[in-house]
């Protein structure tokens, strides 16, 4: 067990020098470094070299990549060639909206996922399995901005009942936020809901073959009973994977979401920086994403011993 | 049918999972008379996807040939209109006919796609087969390793991010979108040809093949090749549908295809400050994209089932 932990740290700290390295390659060798992108195509070159000198650009790459990694293990992620600020209050502010969409948008997504495709699997044969995995086929194929404006469209122009746009932070209201935080949750999980409950349901199909439960139903089991006491645990590793990576997926489509409803999230201040050639910044955001998305990669493999007692004693 | 018939139950009724093991023993389970069955008929998913698929490229051939409009002809007089014989899908804010401009998004989604996929493939199977060639032996297991380990750090970039940076370091537009994809798809497509190609070497052919003194490459490209084709080819076609969903959530945020080149993301998005008056211009790119994707999704599915009996003896989707 603890050589699982170790090796698994291991190799999300290798995993993470790696990525800082290719992100730092991206920005600084690709055509046009950070300075003339901020300074746009017909800066001179004089301007180019200033801006440069003053950001420490004009250092050899390898002493810039271990100022940019220096500081941000020091909790700063450096300051903006465009706006002149520094970058990690605009990171840290915004990463918090980013994580209540993303979290609350996966529970839910578990939430209706997990039952909807146990039934599916357990009522394959009949209608009501068939039109649950026909939904959610359907489902993964609409965007998750599509079910945005579709949402938009009924409950918000149609319906008044949530406003079309907007953030507010819990502390300035609950009320205010929770109408806010509705629409742009539900419409991040409905697309992985669909997804989930397709694997939900094939975990279970698979679990309901095993030959514990043909002896469990054997014993005089319903299949019900018998998937609820002996198979649930067993379809959850499958379904912990797909989670995970469900939410990494989440965290990036979250970008088009925020858009959408004009909240202030990571993905608005990357899209913002994109659109401003702030290259300083989008190298700091895409870098938190990323560590973000090997967190979850590395949270869902130290579950796995947690559920699964067999990878346990394997390691 | 005629072969079948010496079966102990008809083949056209489903197994039932629990009854499968015992009634045939272990080894000689139903997949026999399962796949029997699967070559001869077309799943629904496969006819269903396959449908789509065609109706988009029939599509953007079509474009080529005829649309009912010029896309880039401005009409002001004609601006926001509903369905009429003149725009069978309307117009947009500058009178441009969304039926004209929905058949120019195709192009571009299935350009983007193709080029994509054509990257991730061409890139990723030969990673995936010289992963598990050199892990075979014990001096290359290190460099398989490190090939799947590179492999797992460029998952942590998924498609739309790594577009974005591209976006950011290069000009926002189709290119540095389609290639973006591309190389996020990558990992995919080793992974497949990875595992299949692991299975096709510990075949009796393949130990066959060896004792023949064979090479390697000869082997590669003699055995494995066409026996992970199939599973290369499913891996495609769900690649596809991602590389529609990356485009389009490109376009959408403004950093993939550029205005003036139609593209059904960037109509969505425009369609955005109509919404309350002009839904319908949002609902004809959404259900475009929307089609696009269930599409290639079911193409894959059933060309899985297909390819992989193991899956269609499940009974599963």
């Amino acid at each position: 067990m603890p050589v699982y932990l170790l090796s698994r740290a291991a190799q999300f700290a290798v995993a993470l020098f790696v990525a800082s390295v290719v992100i730092f390659a991206m920005m600084s060798f690709l055509p046009g470094n950070a300075a003339q992108v901020a300074l746009g195509t017909n800066a001179t070159p004089e301007a180019v070299a200033a801006l440069e000198a003053r950001y420490g650009l004009d250092e050899p790459p390898l002493t810039r990549y271990l100022q940019w990694v220096g500081g941000m293990l020091g909790g700063d992620f450096g300051t903006s060639y465009v706006t002149g600020a520094p970058i990690t209050p605009v990171i840290m502010n915004s990463v918090q909206v980013t994580a209540i969409l993303v979290v609350c948008s996966i529970v839910l997504a578990v939430v209706i996922a997990v039952p909807l495709g146990t039934f599916a699997a357990l009522e394959q044969r009949n209608w009501i399995g068939m039109t649950i995995s026909a939904l959610s086929q359907v489902g993964i194929a609409v965007p998750n901005f599509l079910a945005a404006i579709i949402l938009v469209m009924i409950f918000s122009l149609g319906l008044g009942w949530f406003p079309s746009q907007g953030w507010m932070a819990p502390i300035e209201g609950v009320g205010g936020f929770l109408a806010r935080l509705v629409l742009p949750v539900v419409s991040l999980a409905l697309v992985q809901a669909a997804i989930l409950t397709r694997y939900v349901r094939s975990a279970v199909l698979d679990v309901m073959r095993e030959d514990y439960i043909r002896t469990a139903r054997a014993k005089g089991l319903t299949r019900t009973r018998a998937l609820f006491v002996h198979g649930l645990r067993n379809a959850a590793i499958p379904v912990i994977t797909v989670a995970g990576v469900q939410l990494a997926t989440l965290l990036v489509g979250a970008v088009i979401i925020e858009q959408v409803f004009v909240i202030p999230g990571i993905g608005s201040e990357l899209v913002r920086a994109v659109a401003n050639r702030d290259l300083v910044t989008v190298q700091g955001i895409v870098m938190v994403l990323v560590m973000l998305v090997l967190v979850i990669n590395l949270i869902v493999d130290l579950l796995y011993p947690i559920v699964d007692p067999r990878i346990r004693s394997a390691a | 049918m005629s072969e079948h018939q010496d079966q102990p139950f008809d083949p056209n009724l489903p197994v039932r999972v629990d009854d499968a093991g015992p009634a045939t023993g272990p080894n000689a389970g139903p997949a026999i008379p399962q796949r029997g069955r699967g070559r001869r008929r077309l799943s629904a998913s496969m006819i269903i996807g396959a449908s789509l698929v065609v109706l988009v490229f029939a599509l953007a051939l079509l474009s080529f040939i005829w649309t009912p409009y010029d896309p880039s002809v401005i009409d002001p007089a004609a601006r926001l209109q509903s369905s009429s014989l003149d725009h069978p899908l309307g117009t947009d804010r500058f009178g441009r006919d969304t039926l004209t401009w929905i058949m120019y998004g195709a192009r571009i989604t299935l350009l983007v796609g193709i080029v994509a996929v054509g990257i991730a493939l061409l890139v990723g199977t030969p990673i995936g087969i010289i992963a598990a060639l050199f892990a075979q032996y014990p001096w290359g297991m290190w460099i398989g390793a490190v090939i799947m380990r590179a492999n797992d750090i460029l998952l942590a970039f998924p498609a739309l991010l790594l577009a974005i940076i591209f976006a950011a370091v290069f000009q926002p537009g189709t290119g540095p979108a389609m290639v973006a994809v591309g190389i996020a798809a990558i990992p995919g497509f080793a992974r497949v040809a990875r595992s299949g190609t692991m299975q096709v070497l510990s075949s009796e052919y393949v130990r066959a093949a060896r004792a023949s003194n064979r090479s390697t490459p000869a082997i590669a490209v003699v055995h494995v090749l066409p026996n992970i084709a199939g599973m290369v080819i499913v891996q495609a076609s769900v690649a596809f549908a991602i590389s529609v969903l990356a485009e389009a959530g490109l376009s959408f945020l403004g950093l993939g295809t550029q205005p003036p080149v139609p593209s059904w993301g960037r109509m969505l998005q425009e369609s955005q400050q109509f919404l309350s008056t002009h839904p319908e211009l949002a609902l004809w790119p959404g259900l475009c994209i929307a089609l696009a994707v269930l599409g290639f999704n079911l193409l894959g599915d059933g060309l899985r089932d297909r390819f992989d009996p193991k899956m269609e003896a499940r009974g599963d989707g």
